[in-house]
């Protein structure tokens, strides 16, 4: 508490200073993304949990930013509608990692907006079902498809709670070096992993959410405990979705 | 009672040439089909990121919970020492381990990479139930097979009980296995239950019995082989026991569920309001493939008659494809609960019951799979001695009194 | 098995094919690409023809699992340095019968399904990605 006070001495402050700390932050991640855009030479470890604060506060109606991001940088975009497809099947066929939602409280009535992706588990799920051990967990958090050795069975798709997979359903033309993707195996979001082990500090998602300047999305290491992903933490209430299920995920919401 | 004698099918050669080439082609179909689906990839089918598993797994986890119901007759005489079931064993451990291979070819050819069942067999994830899973099926073919050895080999008759007992326990722990698969699923409400799996046993009971009288009766038929009422008799109050058993599990099913205020939606939905899922599980399931068949085989007139016991058979098997159909497809098509006590507002994926459509392909490959298992077991009983040459009640029943 | 030692056998004696018509001159790098204009491989030479798929392999997954990607043995960079360009800059696709890759996997009677999902071409090198960048 003291802590925080210190930190923080006004809650009607706390907004304006967030916004603007996000805001220095945003620039500061410009910076260090040149200045250590690095390929990582040792293996991932456990020193680090990359998670993410998403702020449905701040997450506006009819914005997809964050979504139109990632699909651009995971190279979404380039798919392709099948010849022949049927246009309402082919939306639930091809690949998304996030989706937009707008949900209305029953009692309240109060609508609140977020972006659903991967949660990044701790005891993901999809891990746990997947018969050859593609899906897996790497050592900082991150929820991820070997799709060397995916069969493409979707057991983990079946035992996700969030629906966050996706299957590629058809043949793919188009890819992009960064994100390889193909027939018959399941993908999902994966933390713009080539960005963590490019050195770049941000997700694709929370660049975009930033420059359309909502900042809903505050992503970084959960270990860090002065990491401004805490630190908001540790201000704002926020709550794992389906909590029920003590999966500990890496992403968290406040305002849901 | 005499000592059973069995001899290889032996219908005129172009009738059983005939029926092998007409499973042969739906077999061959089945193959295309699912040539078709790799090819294109899956968006030739009704599948969807939401509707993950189709058609082909409705018809896959059918033939194989019934792969294991089938062998029960087998059990019956080995384990419980039931005298007039032994001289059934054969058939119903062949019946077993063609049942199993055709669902789990269904299983394969619908993966996303099929070319990579190579990698499913040689690394595995042991929290997965699915990888169990292999090793259950496998270890069930190897062990039926030994099983039949000791049947079949007076050499190895010294193991037909312990390779019988052994292949029972492994038959439930199957089921189990293959009921858990679904039941381990904890996201989704329709499943997330252990009930799943003495459901799937009962299950298989049923549907594995169902398809053994067919085919038993479709082979004697053929041979103009007898098959006398004792026998008949027992089987099909045994179909009426297993039938009432599903009955009984499927209701704890729903008061587990109904238990727990968050699942009164997904009640509701199977029971009233979820559309043609509740017409396939009240009209399917539970009318046609439970209680007309309990009432046919109960029947003091009607139960006694073969046409009937024949017709109870396959409304069993058409009401278990109905049930898994609504277990698996409706299952997933029922919206998972991310924000309770949230309507959600604006998103076509979450929050409201998922559109599946079966397609034509996914049809033809599980149509494919029952072909293959069939294929299977009329090239097994043509070849070797697996119907016994009799099953009237004089040769196989050991209580049996020339009655006046 | 015994269709995989047939196999491997096939692939040896035709490898001794391939590798004496190296010796006699001929090489798979394709004009127009990096490697053209660069002395060697990351490896010697001889040793990429014979065991580049471990190679990749291993890198693979070291990538995928452990996140390094400061290697000189990334799938990436294979294409990066030994695509070819056409008149107008444009990158050929690696896997074509005529190109590098393609080339020699044709000679061999080899499939690698790998082009199935990576790239075959560089797109973008920078990240992010622009989103104006190549994307084929
Ligand atoms: C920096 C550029 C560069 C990179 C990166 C590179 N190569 Fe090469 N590679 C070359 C050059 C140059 C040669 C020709 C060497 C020679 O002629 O001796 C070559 C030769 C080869 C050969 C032998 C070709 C023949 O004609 O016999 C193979 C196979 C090969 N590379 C595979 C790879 C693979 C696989 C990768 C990725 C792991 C890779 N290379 C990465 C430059 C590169
Ligand atoms: C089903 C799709 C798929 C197939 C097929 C596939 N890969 Fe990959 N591969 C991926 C994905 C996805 C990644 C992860 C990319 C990342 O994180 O940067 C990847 C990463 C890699 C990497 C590390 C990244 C790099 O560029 O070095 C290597 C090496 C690799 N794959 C090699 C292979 C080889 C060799 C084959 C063929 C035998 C192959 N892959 C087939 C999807 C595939
Ligand atoms: C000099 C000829 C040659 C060139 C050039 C070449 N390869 Fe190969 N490659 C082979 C041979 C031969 C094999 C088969 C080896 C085997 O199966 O044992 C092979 C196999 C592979 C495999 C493993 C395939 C499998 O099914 O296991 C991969 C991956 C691969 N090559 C990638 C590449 C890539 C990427 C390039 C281009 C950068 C390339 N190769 C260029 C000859 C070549």
């Amino acid at each position: 508490m003291k802590m925080k006070d210190k930190v923080q001495p006004d809650r009607r402050a706390f907004l304006s200073t967030a916004a603007m700390t996000a805001t220095a932050l945003a620039a500061g991640v410009v910076l260090r993304t040149v200045a250590q855009a690095e390929p990582r030479s040792e293996a991932a470890d456990d020193s680090v949990r990359y998670g993410m604060l998403i702020d449905t506060n701040r997450c506006a109606e009819g914005c997809d930013a964050c979504v139109q991001a990632c699909n651009r940088e995971n190279g979404l975009d380039l798919q392709e509608k099948p010849e022949g497809a049927e246009d309402g099947k082919w939306a639930l066929q091809k690949a998304q990692w996030i989706r937009k939602v707008q949900v209305q409280d029953n009692l309240t009535g109060k609508r609140t907006n977020l972006p659903l992706m991967c949660q990044h588990c701790e005891h993901p799920p999809c891990v746990d079902v997947c018969p050859t051990g593609a899906s897996f967990k790497r050592a900082d958090g991150i929820v991820l498809v070997d799709r060397h050795i995916c069969i493409g069975c979707r057991y983990c798709m079946m035992a996700c709670p969030y629906k966050a997979r996706s299957f590629i359903h058809q043949v793919v033309e188009k890819k992009l070096t960064q994100t390889p993707r193909g027939k018959g195996c399941v993908e999902s979001c994966n933390l713009c992993v080539h960005r963590r082990d490019n050195g770049i500090e941000s997700t694709a998602c929370a660049d975009a959410c930033a420059a359309e300047g909502h900042q809903a999305i505050l992503f970084g290491d959960l270990k860090d405990p002065n990491s401004p992903l805490v630190k908001a933490l540790e201000r704002i209430a926020s709550r794992q979705l389906r909590e029920d299920l003590a999966l500990n995920t890496g992403v968290r919401y406040a305002g849901v | 009672m005499k000592r059973i004698v069995y001899r290889e099918w032996k219908l005129a050669p172009q009738r059983y040439w005939g029926l092998l080439a007409i499973l042969g082609i739906i077999a061959a179909i089945g193959g295309l089909a699912s040539w078709y689906m790799e090819h294109h990839g899956h968006w030739v089918t009704g599948m969807t990121n939401q509707v993950i598993w189709g058609t082909p797994h409705v018809f896959a986890v059918f033939l194989i919970v019934a792969a294991s119901g089938a062998l029960n007759i087998a059990s019956i005489g080995t384990v419980f020492g039931r005298k007039i079931y032994q001289p059934l064993g054969r058939l119903s451990s062949l019946l077993a381990v063609a049942l199993l291979i055709g669902g789990l070819l269904v299983l394969v050819l619908d993966l996303g990479r099929p070319d990579r069942l190579i990698v499913a067999m040689t690394t595995y994830n042991f929290r997965s139930i699915f990888a169990w899973n292999i090793f259950l099926y496998t270890g069930f073919i190897l062990l039926v097979i030994a099983y039949l050895a000791s049947m079949m080999d007076r050499k190895l008759r010294c193991y037909y009980k312990p390779f019988g007992f052994f292949a029972f326990i492994w038959r439930l722990i199957l089921t189990t296995g293959t009921g858990s698969i679904f039941g381990f699923i904890v996201a989704r409400q329709a499943y997330d239950t252990a009930i799943l799996a003495p459901l799937f046993i009962a299950m298989s009971f049923l549907y594995g019995l169902a398809i053994f009288l067919l085919v038993l009766l479709f082979a004697a038929d053929q041979d103009q082989r007898p098959v006398g009422q004792a026998i008949l008799n027992r089987l099909k109050n045994l179909l009426g026991i297993f039938a009432a058993t599903v009955l009984f599990f499927v209701l704890i099913y729903f008061i587990t569920k109904l238990y727990k205020a968050k699942n009164y939606e997904l009640v509701y939905f199977y029971l009233l309001g979820g559309g043609h899922y509740t017409l396939i599980f009240w009209l399917g399931w539970i009318l046609l493939g439970l209680l007309a068949p309990l009432g046919m085989v109960f029947h003091p007139v009607l139960g006694q008659e073969r046409r009937w016991i024949v017709t109870a058979s396959f409304l069993v098997i058409l009401g278990g494809l109905a049930s898994i159909y609504v277990i698996i497809i409706g299952g997933q098509a029922f919206p998972m609960s991310i924000f309770p006590g949230k309507t959600v507002l604006t998103s076509d994926f979450y929050g409201s019951i998922a559109a599946y459509a079966p397609s034509l392909p996914e049809l033809l490959l599980g149509i494919g799979g029952f072909a293959t298992a069939l294929l299977i077991t009329a090239v097994g009983i043509r070849v070797l001695q697996f119907l016994p040459e009799s099953l009237a009640d004089e040769e196989i029943d050991p209580h049996f009194s020339v009655k006046t | 098995m015994a269709n995989a030692l047939v196999r491997g056998c096939l692939i040896s004696a035709s490898l001794a094919w391939a590798l004496s018509a190296q010796a006699a001159g001929g090489s798979f790098v394709v004009p127009g690409s990096k490697a053209a204009s660069e002395k060697s491989c990351v490896e010697p030479t001889a040793f990429m023809r014979r065991n580049h798929m471990e190679v990749i392999e291993h890198q693979r997954d070291e990538t995928v699992h452990s996140g390094i990607r400061a290697t000189k043995h990334s799938l990436a960079g294979c294409i990066q340095c030994h695509v070819s360009r056409d008149s107008n800059g444009t990158p050929i696709p690696v896997d074509r019968p005529d190109q590098f890759c393609g080339a020699c996997h044709r000679y061999m009677a080899v499939r690698p399904d790998c082009f199935g999902c990576h790239a075959t071409v560089p797109t973008s090198a920078a990240l992010p990605r622009q989103p104006q960048g190549e994307t084929n």
